[in-house]
């Protein structure tokens, strides 16, 4: 799935690394724990997070994530901002909660695990 | 590579904004050496763990990274309280973290058994009022 697509289905905004936005991405996860996602997630591209502060982009930047999605309004700092676009890492902000914006990026074929072949 | 590449951060425990700033350019750097990108993985996640590890219970420290044919060594050390118990600190969920720093999105106890999971070699040396000394090898 093109994160151009992401951005439509969770009617998102686009905070920066807008020219990244025709990268593909295979599979994505939802978590306010950083320590989570560190150690459970493997090659999931796509973060989606109602967690906001630097180590959210650290923690994408370290997991080589793509794109991280800040759910129910939330806003990035600008120091965040700044750390995700020399990244180049795409930020996207929808008013969708966590659950509704992880089930519907599922259902349209992003999958929590990266499946062979695709 | 004969000799080997070294970098030296200081890691500044009361700010955790940048905590984790040493990792980034550690990752930096790995990736302009040309190193394979799940070694610099490997490397990034189990240096970023013991970073934030630093901040958020030893008030901060230093850190070490050095590069050589064979593996990339990071060594942080920190003068925080030391762990009391470390084959306790090193199960998966164990954690003294409070509630605020949960509520960074820390403190679920996976910090030091996946730092020992993405690295080859991983020593812990702490003592208690005195700090702690981890240091981990990713072989490449
Ligand atoms: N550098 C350190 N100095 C003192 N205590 C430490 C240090 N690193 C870890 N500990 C202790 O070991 C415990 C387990 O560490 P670990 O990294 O596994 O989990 P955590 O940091 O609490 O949570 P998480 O890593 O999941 O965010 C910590 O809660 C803390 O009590
Ligand atoms: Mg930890």
């Amino acid at each position: 799935m093109k994160i151009s697509t992401i951005k439509d289905l969770l009617e998102a905004d686009v905070i920066c690394c807008e020219e990244e936005l025709g990268a593909h991405v295979y599979s994505a996860c939802g978590s306010d724990m950083m320590s989570d996602v560190l150690a459970y997630v493997k090659d999931q591209a796509v973060l989606l997070t109602g967690l906001v502060n630097s180590q959210v982009i650290r923690t994408a930047e370290m997991m080589d994530m793509k794109c991280v999605v800040f759910v129910r309004s939330k806003n990035p700092t600008a120091e965040m901002i700044s750390l995700a676009q020399e990244s180049g890492i795409v930020l996207l902000a929808s008013k969708k909660r966590l659950y509704e914006a992880c089930g519907i990026l599922y259902s349209n074929g992003l999958v929590g695990n990266r499946v062979k072949n695709v | 590579m004969s000799e080997a590449l070294k970098f030296h951060f200081e890691v500044d425990g009361k700010d955790f904004t940048s905590a984790g700033h040493a990792s980034v350019m550690v990752k930096k750097n790995l990736r302009q050496l040309g190193l394979p990108p799940e070694k610099i993985r490997q490397v990034s996640i189990a240096m970023y763990e013991g970073e934030i590890n630093m901040v958020i219970h030893a008030g901060g420290g230093v850190a070490d990274v050095s590069v050589t044919q064979d593996y990339v060594e990071i060594v942080l050390k920190d003068n925080g309280p030391g762990i009391k118990d470390i084959e306790q600190a090193m199960q998966e969920g164990f954690s003294t973290a409070t509630e605020n720093i949960r509520s960074l999105g820390f403190g679920a106890g996976m910090g030091l058994p996946n730092m020992k999971r993405y690295s080859d070699f991983m020593e812990i040396d702490s003592t208690v009022g005195v700090g702690t000394t981890i240091t981990m090898r990713v072989n490449i």
